[in-house]
């Protein structure tokens, strides 16, 4: 008995079934990834503003998104569109859709955390040298704020691959509705499938964002120390 | 005075931040190839006023003039006149993300758009001049931090500035730093730099000064010759600022 779970994983094409979802889920992680290191940039100059109207909606967007789970966010998005709206999402634009939302907040929080950090002198030093404005940005300012960026954006990107697995919930067949697929119908065959098929999940999302979480450890090492 | 050529001409300059005067009423000449110190107990305005005379805080009233051309206060202006006023900081704010040789040609190449070749021969001459060529290719956070307000001085040379502010450059190292700056700026003052120099090292301030200016409560209480000032000062402000420094022996 003890070998027939792993068996249901070369039963036909079950792994590249496991796979291709698998590619869903990243897939959908890299677009919002993107979405949101350009809107989160955008989002994260838009923070460090004084004026106390933009600070305010800035507050509130963040700590909206930051607040609310981010299963709500789908359901809101796929379900919400479609009753209130009329408009027909598929599930994959709406997990796009929700986890850009979400990418940006936290992406513009690091951008203003990162921006922020760099002590005024730095400016100042710039400005002092004869730089313009826009070349203090340039050559000083933001590739230090990259630096700082890049290993804590990398963790959010990891964090975004594992958020992936809600969107079963709203229809998207990735990994997971995968797994649960072939466990159904293997379900009288092999019982005891469901261990070994959500084990393989275990390292598949392991393998994936284990050498990302190595890649932000190296590279925050080797500019901070 | 070596020269009489007028290069800042500061004229009833008035700074506020809103809550009381910080500057008032200033007005002094700096002449070509001079070296001003400028002396005063903490919050008498004298980095105030350096920054002022490098655009860093804006002025009410009054005027600032570089080599007789009044600056009219717009960012252009400023922006000009930087690349030939250099300023080094207390807190030797070198860009970490680059290497020694990168700090230093930075502006040379982006600001002044010079080759990278004559950049770069010229930042070694320098940094050799200093005693920093071997560090040339390390981090700012690899140096103590005389080698860093060193090269940071290095930095603004290299602009080949008409003068040289100098905000306090010793008074966040160790003592065992101090001198291996001081002498640089010495040594600058001896090939004739013009510089306005901020400091609380009154035995370096009688030894590069041609001229002290004793700034109190945002005004100039005494302006004066090293030799007047520090043997005998005309004001009592003056005379109890420089008793501070006094330590009675036995």
């Amino acid at each position: 008995m003890q070998d027939l779970g792993i068996r249901v994983l070369f039963m036909g094409n079950n792994m590249a079934r496991l796979l291709g979802g698998l590619w869903v889920a990243v897939k959908i992680s890299l677009i919002s990834m993107v979405l949101s290191v350009i809107f989160g940039l955008l989002f994260g100059m838009f923070m460090t503003l004084k004026n106390p109207f933009t600070r305010a909606i800035s507050r509130i967007y963040l700590e909206f998104v930051r607040i609310m789970p981010q299963l709500v966010l789908l359901f809101l998005v796929y379900f919400g569109m479609t009753k209130t709206f009329g408009i027909n999402l598929s599930g994959e634009l709406s997990a796009v859709i929700v986890f850009t939302i979400w990418g940006t907040a936290e992406m513009g929080d690091l951008v203003r955390g990162a921006l922020i950090s760099i002590p005024k002198h730095q400016y100042e030093s710039g400005a002092a040298l004869g730089f313009t404005q826009i070349q203090t940005y340039q050559y000083i300012i933001i590739p230090q704020t990259l630096r700082r960026l890049i290993p804590l954006s990398i963790n959010l990107a990891t964090r975004m691959i594992k958020t992936t697995s809600l969107i079963v919930l709203i229809g998207v067949v990735e990994v997971l509705k995968i797994a649960q697929q072939i466990i159904e119908a293997n379900r009288y065959t092999v019982p005891d499938s469901a261990l070994w098929i959500y084990g393989t999940i275990f390292f598949l999302y392991f393998f994936t964002c284990w050498p990302i979480s190595l890649l932000a450890g190296k590279l925050e090492k080797r500019w901070n120390g | 005075m070596k020269n009489e050529e007028t290069l800042l001409e500061i004229r009833h300059l008035h700074k506020d931040y809103g809550n009381g005067a910080v500057l008032k009423d200033v007005s002094f000449d700096v002449h070509k190839g001079e070296v001003l110190v400028v002396i005063g107990s903490s919050g008498c305005g004298k980095s105030t006023l350096l920054r002022c005379l490098n655009g860093l805080e804006s002025i009410q009233t009054g005027t600032i003039s570089f080599c007789g051309k009044t600056i009219d206060g717009s960012k252009k202006d400023w922006f000009q006149a930087r690349q030939k006023i250099g300023m080094v900081f207390q807190s030797y704010d070198l860009f970490p993300h680059k290497t020694v040789l990168e700090n230093v040609i930075l502006a040379p190449l982006k600001v002044q758009k010079r080759s990278r070749a004559e950049a770069v021969e010229e930042a070694e001459i320098l940094l050799k001049r200093v005693g920093l060529y071997d560090k040339k290719d390390v981090y700012p956070r690899q140096l103590s931090g005389g080698q860093k307000q060193r090269v940071a001085i290095v930095r603004a040379l290299i602009m080949h500035p008409e003068v040289m502010l100098f905000d306090e450059v010793t008074a966040a190292l160790d003592p065992e730093m101090v001198r291996e700056v001081l002498d640089v700026m010495l040594e600058l003052a001896k090939k004739g730099l013009t510089m306005i120099i901020v400091t609380h090292e009154m035995q370096f301030a009688k030894a590069v000064a041609d001229r002290v200016i004793f700034l109190d409560n945002g005004e100039i209480a005494e302006e004066d010759t090293p030799e007047n000032f520090f043997n005998c000062p005309k004001t009592e402000r003056a005379k109890s600022f420089l008793n501070t420094f006094v330590f009675e022996e036995g």
